[in-house]
């Protein structure tokens, strides 16, 4: 009898110790200050950039490429005599696909079609001189954004303290759990939400560290003046063109990230985590008891 | 006549006619003239970064024969129009008269011979255009520097205006303009010959800009008169050049 009862209390109290919401302070002023910004910044470099790509819709490699150079990848909009309809193509290397509809060739509000490798409505219709303008500000804007939040994460220890996987996350059993994690769509709860599990941090480091000094470089590869001054970077790069190409691929790759991210922060909870984007605090929730 | 407002049809309508408002508002927002000081701000910034890298004056990337690209394309004008350019081609330039002059000690007028003669340079380098192409191009030319030096500057001169034969409007030439940061590079020459021949017409002949710091516009081709000024707002809209006055950034070192 006492011991049951003493088993009950025991069971009860570990059950509100579970259940017991917490809320920490999870983003500092800096990180979220730089996120938002980064997210406008991002925006209006894809916006322009793609305006940018639809002025000459081929990417070759090497030094030199213009029309009648072989491309590695490239959207063109024709006029398909056959159908008598106009048509998108999409290359990849020698690998063709009819992207009519989506790419080349996009149809308008009243079904007309309308050429252009990408659709008006991801470039904002920017013509060439709009488009070089606002994606050079936005770049500066994004490099003075990056330089303050990469600093930051240096000397206040963010990318250390958050950023850099535990030695216990970084075994193999662990790796695998947080994937099959990952593929379960299962949160971590309690004391495992409070810090970033192992594929994020992965995923943060490889675009903090890889993706956007890749993105920046083969940025300036493409600027004569900048090249002038650092010759290095067409060896870096293998040529402006194959910088251009390597741009655009970094370009998607970090859409890629970002339309990860919203998925993620969807299915974790997004007025938890948009909240902590905003004011810095985050609710953990209890552990499964179950 | 029946019509029948379905629900969806509404929803559908409704969507198309959000969607486009929203584009057109974004299509405003971009073009915005309230933006503009901001996009200049952009472009200053950008002009001051890059004179700073390049205070050392550094020269631009040479690449060697068997880099030159099987092809170059022509853009922009590829034959000027009119009777007067038809006949200079004609009498192979040998009735054409290149000048400097402008704020100048002492204005000069050349012929095409008289200007081979003078010291040359030959250099293999990369063209870019703001489109996205590239092509590699042996160019030999006179360095501005030289025409610059034997003219001699008054103190005044600021900018460097390329006048051009290509009749781009019914009251406009084509027409570039640099500043004497760049005027005075080593690989900032007047061309008159390409890839080992003379230079085609499609690439500007008799004469045309190497600038090689800068973006395919500011190349200009057809030069036939370079002048020195203290402002650029006296010339066609203001912004010292065809492509600039028609919102293309002047300094277009990227």
């Amino acid at each position: 009898m006492a011991l049951s009862e003493q088993t009950a209390r025991i069971a009860t109290e570990a059950r509100t110790a579970s259940s017991r919401r917490e809320v920490i302070y999870r983003h500092s002023l800096a990180v979220r200050l730089t996120h938002w910004i980064n997210l406008l910044c991002l925006t209006l470099l894809l916006m322009s950039g793609l305006a940018l790509f639809n002025v000459h819709p081929q990417l070759y490699w090497g030094h030199y490429g213009y029309p009648g150079v072989p491309t590695v990848f490239s959207i063109t909009g024709r006029y398909n005599p056959e159908t008598a309809q106009p048509e998108g193509i999409t290359r990849i290397g020698d690998y063709t696909l009819d992207t009519t509809g989506i790419l080349g060739v996009t149809y308008d509000s009243d079904g007309r079609p309308r050429p252009g490798a990408f659709p008006q409505w991801a470039t904002a219709g920017m013509d060439l001189a709009l488009a070089r303008d606002w994606h050079f500000l936005m770049a500066w804007m994004f490099v003075i954004n990056g330089t303050i939040y990469f600093l930051f994460g240096l000397l206040s220890g963010h990318f250390w303290r958050d950023l850099a996987p535990r030695s216990d996350q970084l075994r193999p059993r662990h790796i695998v759990a947080d994937i099959w994690n990952h593929l379960r769509l299962r949160r971590p709860r309690g004391e495992e939400a409070k810090r970033y599990n192992v594929l994020q941090k992965v995923a943060y480091l490889a675009v903090i560290f890889i993706l956007l000094p890749a993105i920046l470089a083969s940025g300036l590869t493409m600027s004569p003046a900048a090249t002038s001054a650092f010759p290095f970077l067409f060896d870096l790069f293998a040529g402006r063109q194959s910088a251009r190409t390597i741009h655009f691929i970094c370009a998607n790759l970090l859409l890629l990230f970002v339309l990860v991210h919203v998925v993620q922060v969807l299915l974790s909870g997004a007025f938890n985590l948009l909240r902590s984007m905003i004011t810095g605090r985050y609710v953990i929730k209890p552990e499964r008891t179950s | 006549m029946s019509r029948i407002i379905t629900r969806r049809k509404l929803l559908r309508a409704g969507a198309a006619t959000a969607g486009t408002t929203l584009l057109a508002g974004c299509d405003r927002f971009f073009e915005s003239s309230s933006m503009r000081p901001l996009l200049d701000f952009g472009q200053l910034l950008s002009l001051k970064a890059h004179r700073l890298l390049l205070a050392g004056q550094p020269l631009v990337r040479e690449y060697s024969l068997d880099d030159i690209s099987p092809d170059f394309p022509s853009n922009g004008t590829a034959m000027p129009e009119g009777f007067e350019y038809f006949q200079l081609i004609a009498n192979n330039f040998e009735n054409w008269r290149f000048k400097v002059d402008g704020l100048v000690r002492n204005p000069l007028s050349f012929s095409l011979d008289e200007i081979k003669q003078m010291p040359s340079r030959t250099q293999i380098t990369q063209h870019s255009c703001d489109e996205g192409w590239t092509a590699i191009g042996q160019w030999t030319g006179v360095p501005l520097a030289h025409l610059l030096n034997i003219a001699e500057l008054q103190p005044e001169a600021r900018y460097i205006v390329f006048h051009c034969l290509d009749q781009m409007t019914d009251s406009e030439f084509y027409y570039e303009s640099i500043d004497l940061f760049d005027a005075f590079h080593p690989q900032t020459i007047l061309a008159y010959g390409m890839n080992g021949g003379g230079l085609p017409v499609r690439h500007g002949a008799p004469l045309r800009l190497r600038v090689e710091r800068q973006i395919g516009y500011k190349n200009a081709k057809y030069v036939t008169r370079v002048e020195a000024v203290d402002r650029l707002n006296m010339l066609g809209s203001g912004k010292g050049g065809y492509w600039p006055d028609r919102g293309y950034q002047w300094y277009a070192g990227l």
